[in-house]
């Protein structure tokens, strides 16, 4: 009797359940309820911001007074298109930004094919964690502590003297060296995370067919895991794009974003139009990635 | 796979002289940590714990570590909602403009920080009329962390079958009580993984901060910045470093801990 | 779970829509320059508890750099200011951080204090609510950096010249003449440093007054398009010989401890610093003079803590704290009666602090700007062209 009475009277629908009816078969609407927070956020939140950016670099600076005139010019843009300096610039960046993403790949993969395919499970417990702790160590502590090991009595040069060799001092290697080491554990991540999900069956497979080791890295997993490479990339190139702490502490030289720094105080629409390069630089090189498959596993 | 010994050996060297190449400077720091002398040449003329105890009283060093803790848990709070959010949608929705959204939540990461820093500035002070403090720079930190918790989330959403909630749905389970019984513990450990790995972002930020930091406010990374300038300072920092290094290695295991019980880092691989 | 294409491309519409609205009423809006110009207070209220700084290295200290140098403790007692300071550690630094009307005063240098004041940012000041303005040295009242249509901006400091330095144990001889960083700045090629800012570019004009007078350069801050492209090039050689650029005075002091620098321009603090930790150091002012700065306290025109600030530079130009702080930081004070109370009983005498022939001899920072000041009318170089010739220089 009682199941029976249960069975006939509908259960009673809670403000939850009603709500959650509203969505049933409605897959546009779940969508929107689901993205209106975070598309919200980023699209009107930050790339308004970005928005912004981009039309101060159209205004220019009054001739006698020295401040933002809001009117059209083109003038910005060619002033660093124009003069060699900003094109040198720009170009030594973006240089710098490509070596120091090779250089964390080498460094990187037979750390992280070491960490994913050969250590036992406590050794790769610690491994990750020891990769990871130095992400907590504070960035600009790191690039003071190799401010100090490249100076002229720092511990590289005291290192190399008895061989009779001197460091390189401060300068693009030295901007190299550093960027490349702090950014070197966004790049093992990445990797690691990549050989991890490659399954033994597909190695074991390959050395079965008669490929040795070498063979079976640049034809099998090389490829596979070219993707999370290059997502690593993502980042060891755009850090490197944009910073203008380190090289102001390792070196003398000029990079984009120490030319927007010392610009967004007196002439911020030539600091703007000069931030605009490494945008673009990155929205191609997202593209690229994207087209890489990058996004398909990260 | 098996690995010939010479394999080994030379995979087992590269990775020590990465490892190496990862840690030396870090014992530099520790070893300048007791260092008497104010100026950091090499060799260190002794040895000393003094900084270690001007270090603890120091109160602006309590101060901005507590500050940046506090911006690093809400930050980290956002990002974690509003990641979850996108990639529950774009990993169990199909609709315009998909693809866009791992494209647009990268974004903000993938630019340089100075133009994220001067963007977000200018829109703050010039548009908006908002004062800069703690609320703007947990703005600008959620903005770069959501990306963090989007990656981690998706990947373990795309391993996960939907055929368990749809199972959940066939036996009477509302929406909700899906997303809390059966998503959600799914996930765990990847919303562990991602607000770790976003904590850790905010916590260590200092362009993006720096253009969006109110007069008074101090996160760490910021008073490390402005104690570079002082030469008294500069050794009680390096200490302030280590101590952090230190403590951080407790939430980075938890971290390793929880994504590997669950499976997210894939097959297991004891390899030979 | 079937998408609709057309309603889902709608609401993508409207999201850019509502992007693009908001970022064109952004834009419109724009960034409102004029700020709060409301003139100076007629009397001071109660102090507010905080008072927010923008100030040079070395003057607000309150012994956490060295526990006897402290004149910022007794204020915070005796007012209950508490004083938090952000160091700039350029001019132009300085003025983006009072641009954002966060802070309550700021110790601006020439080439500071007029940008300040055309943009709004400082308001004037009531110079009878400041008693110790009265004993400031007459010379350094009512400048034209920061006294504007008879308008007082602010209260002096003190002023001083940049120096030379050198490490005693690298360098020959005592060098007396700028043409070591500058002509003969091969003999010690990699470890010259220079001031990382444009405003140095000055200092290269200054050193061609006396070398290639031929240039006709009267002003190092009024340069035409060829006395200006004469400096940049004598930059440009430097350059090769440039070790590093300092642009915080801690990275001076770091590159002279660690051998990385030997010679270049200096403040005396970093050398008094430098001595104090043992480092063999030694300065001088060249022979062709030296540029310098005559620095201003003044008030921002948003000020929230307007009575603590006004309470500040009372203090800061007292006797007692304005002989301390001149004698830090190696500066000529602003208060008279300061002479009698530094430390060291020479002071004043060593940093000229009432020799006006001396500091006819110093250029202080000024912003450089079209009007050249004579006959030759509106050609010369403003600021934003010096920010990109240093760009240049830079490479």
């Amino acid at each position: 009797m009682e199941a029976a009475d249960a069975l006939s009277s509908a259960p009673r629908r809670s403000a939850g359940r009603r709500l959650a009816d509203l969505f049933h078969g409605r897959p546009r609407l779940q969508v929107s309820a689901l993205l209106a927070g975070p598309v919200g956020w980023l699209v009107i939140g930050y790339i308004g911001s970005l928005v912004v950016l981009l039309a101060a670099s159209f205004w220019t600076l009054g001739e006698l007074s020295g401040e933002v005139e809001q009117t059209f010019t083109l003038d910005n843009y060619e002033q660093i298109v124009t003069e060699p300096v900003y094109r040198s610039i720009a170009a030594r960046t973006v240089l710098i930004a490509a070596l120091v993403t090779v250089t964390d790949a080498l460094l990187a993969l037979p750390l992280a094919f070491y960490m994913a395919k050969v250590a036992g499970p406590r050794a790769k417990g610690m491994l990750v964690v020891a990769v990871l702790m130095p992400l907590w160590s504070a960035y600009l502590v790191k690039v003071y502590a190799w401010r100090t090991i490249l100076s002229e009595e720092g511990a590289l040069n005291w290192a190399l003297a008895p061989f009779g060799l001197d460091g390189p001092g401060y300068g693009n290697v030295a901007v190299w060296i550093v960027m490349s080491y702090i950014w070197l554990p966004y790049m093992v991540i990445p990797i690691y995370a990549g050989l991890e999900r490659l399954p033994d069956s597909l190695l074991s497979a390959s050395e079965d067919l008669g490929a040795h080791p070498g063979i079976t890295f640049r034809r099998v997993i090389l490829p596979l895991i070219f993707p999370a490479i290059v997502a690593g990339s993502i980042f060891t190139f755009s850090l490197t794009l944009g910073d203008y702490i380190a090289p102001q502490l390792v070196s003398s030289t000029q990079f984009i974003g120490t030319v927007v720094f010392a610009n967004i105080a007196n002439n911020l629409p030539l600091a703007a139009a000069f931030a605009t390069v490494p945008i673009m630089v990155m929205v191609v090189y997202l593209l690229l990635a994207r087209r890489l498959g990058a996004f398909e596993h990260v | 796979m098996r690995l010939s010994r010479r394999s080994k050996l030379l995979l087992r060297v590269g990775s020590s002289l990465t490892l190496a190449f990862i840690y030396v400077p870090l014992m530099i720091i520790m070893v300048y940590a007791f260092n008497p002398s104010r100026t950091l040449t090499w060799p260190p003329s002794g040895l000393t714990l003094d900084w270690f105890g001007k270090a603890l009283d120091n109160p602006g060093a309590r101060d901005a570590f507590f500050t940046s803790v506090q911006v690093g848990l809400v930050a980290t709070a956002i990002a974690l909602l509003l990641g979850t959010l996108a990639s529950l949608a774009v990993s169990r929705h199909r609709f315009f403009g998909r693809e866009t959204i791992s494209f647009l939540v990268i974004l903000p990461i993938a630019l340089p920080g100075i133009v994220t820093g001067v963007a977000l500035n200018t829109t703050f002070t010039q548009v908006l009329g908002v004062d800069l403090s703690l609320f703007t720079i947990v703005v600008g930190h959620a903005t770069f962390c959501i990306v963090v918790v989007y990656n981690n989330v998706i990947a373990r959403l795309r391993r996960l079958s939907t055929s368990f909630e749809e199972a959940a749905a066939d036996l009477g389970a509302g929406p909700w009580q899906t997303f809390r019984m059966v998503t959600l513990p799914n996930m765990r450990g990847a919303l562990v993984a991602g607000a770790l790995l976003a904590f850790g972002l905010s916590f260590d930020e200092i362009i993006v901060t720096t253009f969006t930091a109110g007069a008074g406010d101090q996160t760490l990374p910021i008073w490390i910045f402005t104690n570079f300038s002082r030469p008294n300072q500069l050794p009680i920092v390096n200490v302030v470093a280590v101590l952090v290094i230190l403590i951080s290695v407790i939430p980075v295991y938890l971290a390793y801990r929880l994504t590997r019980d669950e499976g997210t880092t894939g097959p297991a691989t004891t390899a030979a | 779970m079937r998408a609709d294409p057309r309603s889902a491309r709608w609401a993508w519409l409207v999201v850019a829509g509502l992007s693009a609205f908001v970022a064109a009423f952004a834009v419109g809006c724009g960034s409102d320059d004029s700020g709060d110009t409301s003139g100076a207070p007629t009397e001071l209220g109660a102090a507010e508890g905080e008072v927010n700084l923008v100030a040079w290295a070395g003057y607000v200290e309150d012994g956490s750099t060295d526990p006897k140098v402290d004149w910022v403790t007794d204020f915070e007692k005796e007012t209950g200011c508490q004083v938090n300071v952000k160091i700039g550690n350029t001019s132009d630094e300085m003025v983006q951080l009072m641009r954002t009307g966060q802070y309550d005063a700021v110790s601006a240098s020439g080439d500071a204090t007029l940008r300040l004041i055309d943009g709004g940012d400082v308001a004037p000041v009531n110079t009878d609510l400041i008693p110790n303005y009265a004993d400031v040295f007459d010379s350094l009242k009512d400048q034209p950096f920061n006294t504007v249509d008879g308008v007082n901006y602010g209260v002096p400091h003190g002023r001083g010249a940049n120096l030379l330095m050198w490490n005693p144990d690298k360098v020959s001889g005592d060098p007396d003449s700028w043409d070591v960083v500058f002509d003969k700045s091969s003999d010690y090629s990699g470890s010259v440093t220079a001031y990382d800012n444009p405003i140095y570019i000055a200092d290269a004009a200054l050193y061609l007054m006396e070398h290639q007078p031929d240039l006709g350069i009267t002003n190092p801050y009024e340069l035409d398009q060829e006395q200006f492209d004469a400096a940049i090039a004598l930059l440009k050689e430097q350059r090769k010989n440039i070790g590093e650029y300092w642009s915080d005075y801690t990275k001076e002091i770091s590159a002279f401890a660690n051998g990385d620098s030997t010679v270049g321009t200096t403040w005396q603090v970093i050398a008094n610093l430098l001595e104090a930790d043992g480092e063999k150091v030694k300065t001088t002012l060249p022979v062709e003079g030296s540029t310098g700065w005559s620095d201003t306290w003044m008030v921002s025109s948003e000020a929230k803590n307007p009575n603590c600030a006004y309470m500040w530079m009372d203090h800061i130009i007292s006797p007692d704290a304005n002989a301390q702080v001149a004698e830090w930081f190696g500066e000529a004070p602003a208060n008279e009666k300061s002479c009698a109370l530094t430390a060291d009983a020479n002071h004043c005498d060593i940093y000229h602090a009432a020799d006006e022939d001396y500091f006819d001899q110093v250029f202080y920072w000024t912003t450089p700007v079209a009007d050249c000041g004579d006959d030759r009318g509106d050609v010369c170089k403003t600021y934003d062209e010096w920010v990109q010739g240093w760009t240049e220089v830079k490479g």
